[in-house]
């Protein structure tokens, strides 16, 4: 009983048509397998995945100050606890131009800190700081702060979030100051 | 006993495993193999199997979600009898395994055991390395506390920086948009299905791969290895000078994994359990994440390259590093073995043992990161202000409120990221103190928009006066016939 190359058996065709229909049904089963996993990426073209919230009142972001204000993240899993609050800082420039900055330093994403006394945003973890505005004063990021769109309605500050920013996405965040609604 | 004996050979009559396991475990090694340098690969694998039960132990009362993480590793740590110690032994138990196959692993290199015909035990090896390394980093996640959060941050930080997909690449990590729920239920699958699965295959390979090609001689000086050979040289060494793995030389591998599983232990009841750190609730801003010990050297790292070379090194130096480890065994695939007569690879070693240790050992104190309470914390040492003028002490104030002591240090308090002021009026004069300070420059932010010109006086004034007793100021020299 050996398998012959010349003259292939009736036995040899049905082994090779049993693995033929094993492997289709195997492609058939990978299709929703890769749609699951890369479900995260997909998410992206769902609506409501980047959205509009709200930070509160426009009185509570006093004019030439910035402050921290946190919101809840527009998309949310049953278990994503405190994770899904998000901090910001928000900058009222002289009461009627606002800058949001992203909590994470453009070097690698650590939680920036802001002093009022030198007007300066510090980062903790490899030492990177950013002027009042935002931009790059030293250390090593190569880029100022993430600025997140914002907007003003009915009394509200609004922000459009969505997404952790990070140094390679930065193309959807980066646009600097939304007109006024 | 005699019952003992029937029921072994009822199940040998149906398994017929107990000939060609007696005949693994007394199969000739090298006489001189039966050495305490031949204990490291056992004693990975002992402490691999106590992380295997500890594991299994802590996963029947973890949590794996966002909001209930870090709570159930409180209640581990606090109220589960003995929840405190498992997690310490399984903590501890990570860092002995890091540490011990990294020792395999040198101990390898420098016996040159990765040459002909153990290419194959070697590449699985690094193999190894990596996803020991995976498990660490995957595990640091499940500790899922203030240092797990932000470090997920930096793990995506860095993902996003590949070329074209990387912001699908951090989605695909993040399972979500941002760090959340599905972070960590997928960081659960990796740490407690996926890479244990690859370590388990891997290790299977390893070990039979040893048990196959046979484990490397000593090596001996001057004794070479060519692929002609070899074989026939290793059979004949066996054969006329070998001596039983078992009992021969599995002593002295017994022995050491119950010293580390001791020393593990020791650890873990006088030193206790890692974490978890504060609550991963990212509103809470005030933290200075830092990773564990076996990552620090990476952080240091990611703080001393030039930020514009960052991302190309942080991309493609890994890759570079396994292709060199993975290409050893092929590029010096013959030759000598013993590290008397490799200076190369004895310099290797040593100059990357240096280089992790000086970069683990800075990560330990982090002199890049501002301090961030220094300024309300480190006050001006009172020998700095005695004998000032009204004005220097104003500038004393304006140093302190103005945050500079978050970077620069008096008298060894504050930070280190800028450089000390003690003799800061030794070095720089007068107009280049007032520049500096207003422009900023080789590092240190521009403070001109933030100090009116009377603070910027004052503290120029105080700075003038940090010279050692004894020793003159900077002066410019085009004024030195007009002095002050």
């Amino acid at each position: 009983m050996t398998i012959s190359s010349e003259r292939p058996s009736r036995r040899g065709i049905f082994l090779k048509l049993g693995l033929l229909l094993n492997g289709a049904v195997g492609l058939l089963l990978a299709i929703p397998v890769v749609r699951y996993l890369f479900s995260p990426i997909a998410r992206e073209r769902k609506p409501g995945y980047r959205a509009w919230v709200s930070l509160g009142a426009v009185e509570s972001f006093p004019a030439g100050q910035t402050r921290l204000a946190t919101y809840r993240n527009p998309v949310v899993t049953p278990s994503d606890g405190e994770t899904a609050s998000i901090p910001c800082w928000v900058r009222n420039v002289d009461g009627k131009q606002f800058q949001v900055f992203a909590i994470n330093c453009a070097h690698l994403g650590c939680p920036v800190r802001w002093f009022p006394q030198s007007n300066l945003f510090m980062c903790p973890c490899h030492g990177g700081a950013y002027y009042a505005d935002g931009s790059r004063a030293s250390g090593p990021p190569e880029r100022g702060m993430f600025e997140q769109r914002y907007k003003l309605e009915g009394g509200n500050l609004f922000i459009e979030v969505g997404d952790m920013p990070t140094p390679g996405a930065v193309a959807s965040i980066s646009v600097r100051r939304a007109p006024c609604a | 006993m005699r019952l003992m004996g029937r029921m072994g050979r009822w199940f040998d009559q149906r398994l017929q495993l107990g000939k060609p396991m007696m005949e693994t475990l007394a199969h000739p090694v090298p006489r001189e193999t039966a050495s305490w340098f031949y204990v490291f690969g056992s004693a990975a694998l002992t402490v691999f199997a106590l992380q295997v039960v500890t594991g299994i132990l802590l996963a029947i009362l973890y949590v794996p979600s966002a909001a209930e993480a870090w709570n159930s590793l409180q209640n581990l740590n606090h109220q589960v009898t003995a929840g405190w110690f498992i997690r310490a032994l399984h903590g501890w138990g990570s860092n002995f395994m890091i540490a011990i196959v990294l020792i395999h692993m040198v101990q390898v290199f420098l016996f040159g055991a990765y040459k002909f015909p153990r290419e194959l035990t070697w590449i699985v090896g690094v193999l190894l390395l990596l996803v020991t390394l995976g498990m660490a980093f995957t595990g640091q996640i499940l500790r899922f506390d203030q240092d797990a959060y932000w470090g997920l941050g930096i793990g995506a930080s860095i993902a996003s920086r590949v070329p074209f997909i990387g912001p699908a690449i951090v989605n695909l990590l993040l399972g979500g948009p941002i760090i959340g729920g599905a972070t960590l239920s997928r960081f659960f699958a990796l740490h407690v299905f996926v890479v244990p699965g690859l370590l388990i295959a891997f290790v299977g390979l390893h070990l039979l791969l040893v048990l196959k090609l046979g484990i490397n001689e000593w090596p001996m000086p001057g004794r070479i290895v060519r692929r002609a050979t070899y074989l026939q040289e290793y059979h004949q060494l066996t054969r006329q000078d070998g001596i039983p793995f078992v009992p021969a030389a599995v002593w002295k591998d017994i022995i050491f994994s119950g010293l580390v599983l001791l020393s593990v232990a020791v650890c873990a009841v006088v030193l206790g359990p890692f974490g978890p750190s504060g609550q991963p609730d990212p509103t809470i801003i005030q933290t200075a994440p830092h990773p564990d010990y076996f990552f620090l050297w990476l952080y240091a790292l990611l703080s001393y390259l030039p930020p514009a070379s960052e991302t190309p090194i942080l991309l493609i130096a890994p890759a570079i590093g396994l292709a060199v480890l993975i290409a050893l065994p092929f590029l010096a695939g013959e030759g000598e073995k013993s590290w008397k007569r490799r200076p190369i690879a004895v310099l290797t070693v040593l100059l990357a043992a240096v280089a992790l240790g000086s970069l683990t050992h800075l990560g330990g104190y982090t002199p890049w990161s501002p301090v961030m309470d220094a300024w309300s914390a480190d006050p001006i040492p009172d020998g700095y202000l005695k004998g000032r003028t009204a004005l220097e002490r104003h500038g004393a104030l304006v140093l302190q409120v103005k945050q500079c002591r978050n970077c620069h240090s008096l008298e060894g308090t504050g930070g280190l990221r800028g450089p000390a002021l003690d003799g800061v009026a030794v070095r720089l004069t007068q107009d280049q103190l007032i520049r500096q300070v207003v422009q900023g420059g080789g590092n240190m932010p521009a403070y001109g928009n933030n100090l009116s010109p009377a603070e910027t006086t004052a503290l120029v004034a105080f700075l003038e006066t940090l010279h050692p007793v004894g020793q003159a100021p900077a002066r410019d020299a085009s004024q030195a016939a007009n002095p002050r």
